[in-house]
């Protein structure tokens, strides 16, 4: 059974049945899946979570689905680790990791997917679809192969050759597109106006879609024993992962499932090169003026974040604020991670983590707050960002005397 | 000057259905003005009571985002054609 209510828009309210719709045709706002909270406080209960499966899944009640014939790979429940080395290294006392890059495709959209084709299925659309640069087009590709349904997955042509490989493989139809990740969007638009009855997961089906990234919220208050931290730092592109982990922690506490109301102050990360939002923040505007992206952390290239709105309100109203860093602080807050806490994250990772050592230096995030970094990708998937910098420590002949004599070298320097 | 827009799904029931319209106009903002007075009702749903273009709707000339041009005031061209299209957020990742 199901406990949504409707699709109500963000912008003007009005309210829609539970379909593939993901936009008013009033305002063209958003639409925000509404649940019948009361049904559900009365049906789901820490135990009933706790014997549910080990996946997005065991937060089912909170999710837009009727059924529970899920797509899934098995996305989610992923580790939080303290990350006490990272912390000593940035001068936080209770800092953890929420370690997103092991998912089943390396990335937080297997969660996002997983939600998105599952309510596909059941509103009886056959194709998955969608326009990305990458951790999309895996995940897409993947669940699709696995839910026996047609696939095409639209993708600019000048992409890396990792990414094109990582989706081809799962079959379904790959299609590169001559321009930039904002053409393939718009043009997705277009097309699914076109064939209403596909699923693009980021377009028609977004508003279920989106839904999938509460349980990155869910899942940190569970593993932190039934209580929400302090202070969240979040990676944002079109900003909708950011608002949805806000939603999550205050519909536990709405359904009766965290004992205080949560006070979650929520940053985001951005990346330089691609920071709109982060820019409103800076000079305390509500417009958020489109750029054209140039950084390395591509995975957040949005040049036009739609829920930046949102983002932005969230960020101001629960005391958070905006970072953004440049490529070469992203490179250095990828080894950083790696090299403390053993996590090789993807370039977003790195726009985390640089961005929470800028908030704590900038008074931020404070030494004694339990603070949570989201780290939503896999560093496998980004590699080419990383070639020019990383490589072996030295090369030797097949030989003791040539490993001996680098040995020795670097232990008398070590002295 | 004939201009042809593309209409969305959500604005096709006050287009009766129809997914492109030709307009005429000098600029990007007389074109709309021109499909709003063809279908009434469309205008209200692309500008807001101050007459900017809703912050949810882009549009698109010639397949480039009016916001990167000259907004509403961008020159258009025979036979160049418009697209409005709902804001899409995320998916790049």
């Amino acid at each position: 059974m199901s406990y949504v209510k409707s699709l109500t828009c963000k912008e003007c309210g009005q309210n829609y049945e539970a379909k593939a719709y993901h936009v008013c045709e009033f305002c063209f706002g958003p639409l925000e899946v509404s649940y019948d909270y009361d049904a559900i406080s009365r049906s789901i209960s820490r135990e009933s979570i706790a014997s549910g499966p080990l996946s997005i899944w065991r937060y089912r009640d909170l999710l837009p689905v009727e059924g529970s014939d899920y797509v899934s790979l098995g996305a989610g429940f992923t580790p939080l680790v303290r990350a006490e080395r990272l912390g000593r290294a940035l001068g936080l006392d209770d800092l953890w990791i929420k370690n997103d890059t092991l998912n089943p495709t390396g990335s937080f959209k297997d969660r996002v997917v997983s939600v998105a084709l599952t309510r596909a299925r059941e509103l009886g659309l056959k194709v998955a679809a969608c326009a990305s640069t990458g951790n999309l087009a895996n995940s897409v590709a993947a669940h699709a192969a696995w839910a026996n349904m047609d696939s095409y997955v639209f993708v600019p042509a000048n992409l890396e050759r990792a990414k094109i490989i990582t989706t081809a493989i799962y079959g379904g139809n790959l299609i590169a597109i001559d321009g930039n990740y904002d053409d393939v969007n718009r043009l997705c638009a277009e097309i699914a106006s076109e064939v209403p009855d596909w699923a693009f997961v980021n377009v028609n089906v977004r508003t279920y879609y989106s839904e999938g990234s509460k349980t990155l919220a869910f899942e940190v208050a569970e593993q932190l024993g039934w209580q929400s931290p302090d202070h969240v730092v979040v990676p944002v592109a079109s900003g909708s992962q950011l608002t949805k982990i806000h939603k999550g922690f205050n519909e536990l506490y709405r359904v009766g499932l965290l004992d205080k109301e949560p006070k979650v102050r929520i940053s985001g990360a951005q990346a330089a090169g691609c920071s709109p939002v982060a820019s409103a923040f800076d000079q305390g505007v509500d417009v958020i003026r489109p750029v054209k992206p140039d950084t390395i952390a591509k995975s957040l290239a949005i040049g036009n974040p739609a829920d930046g709105y949102y983002a932005l309100d969230i960020v101001r109203k629960t005391g958070g604020a905006f970072g953004s860093v440049s490529d070469d602080e992203i490179l250095d807050g990828i080894r950083l991670l790696a090299r403390t806490e053993g996590i090789f994250a993807e370039t977003a990772g790195g726009v985390t983590i640089a961005t929470l050592a800028k908030l704590v230096k900038a008074g931020v995030v404070q030494k004694g707050e339990k603070t949570v970094a989201y780290v939503t990708g896999n560093g496998l998937k980004t590699v080419e960002a990383l070639a020019p910098t990383t490589g072996p420590t030295i090369t030797v002949g097949p030989s003791l005397d040539g490993f001996f004599d680098f040995l020795n070298s670097q232990r008398r320097s070590s002295k | 000057m004939a201009i042809t827009v593309r209409v969305p799904t959500q604005l096709r029931s006050l287009t009766n259905g129809v997914s492109e319209v030709t307009v005429n106009g000098e600029n990007v903002g007389e074109a709309l003005a021109d499909l709003g007075d063809q279908f009434p009702g469309l205008s209200d749903r692309i500008f807001d009571d101050s007459g900017a273009i809703r912050r949810f709707v882009n549009i698109f000339l010639a397949d480039e985002d009016v916001r990167f041009l000259d907004g509403p005031q961008t020159k258009v061209s025979d036979s160049q054609v418009i697209s409005i299209v709902p804001a899409v957020a995320g998916g790049a990742f």
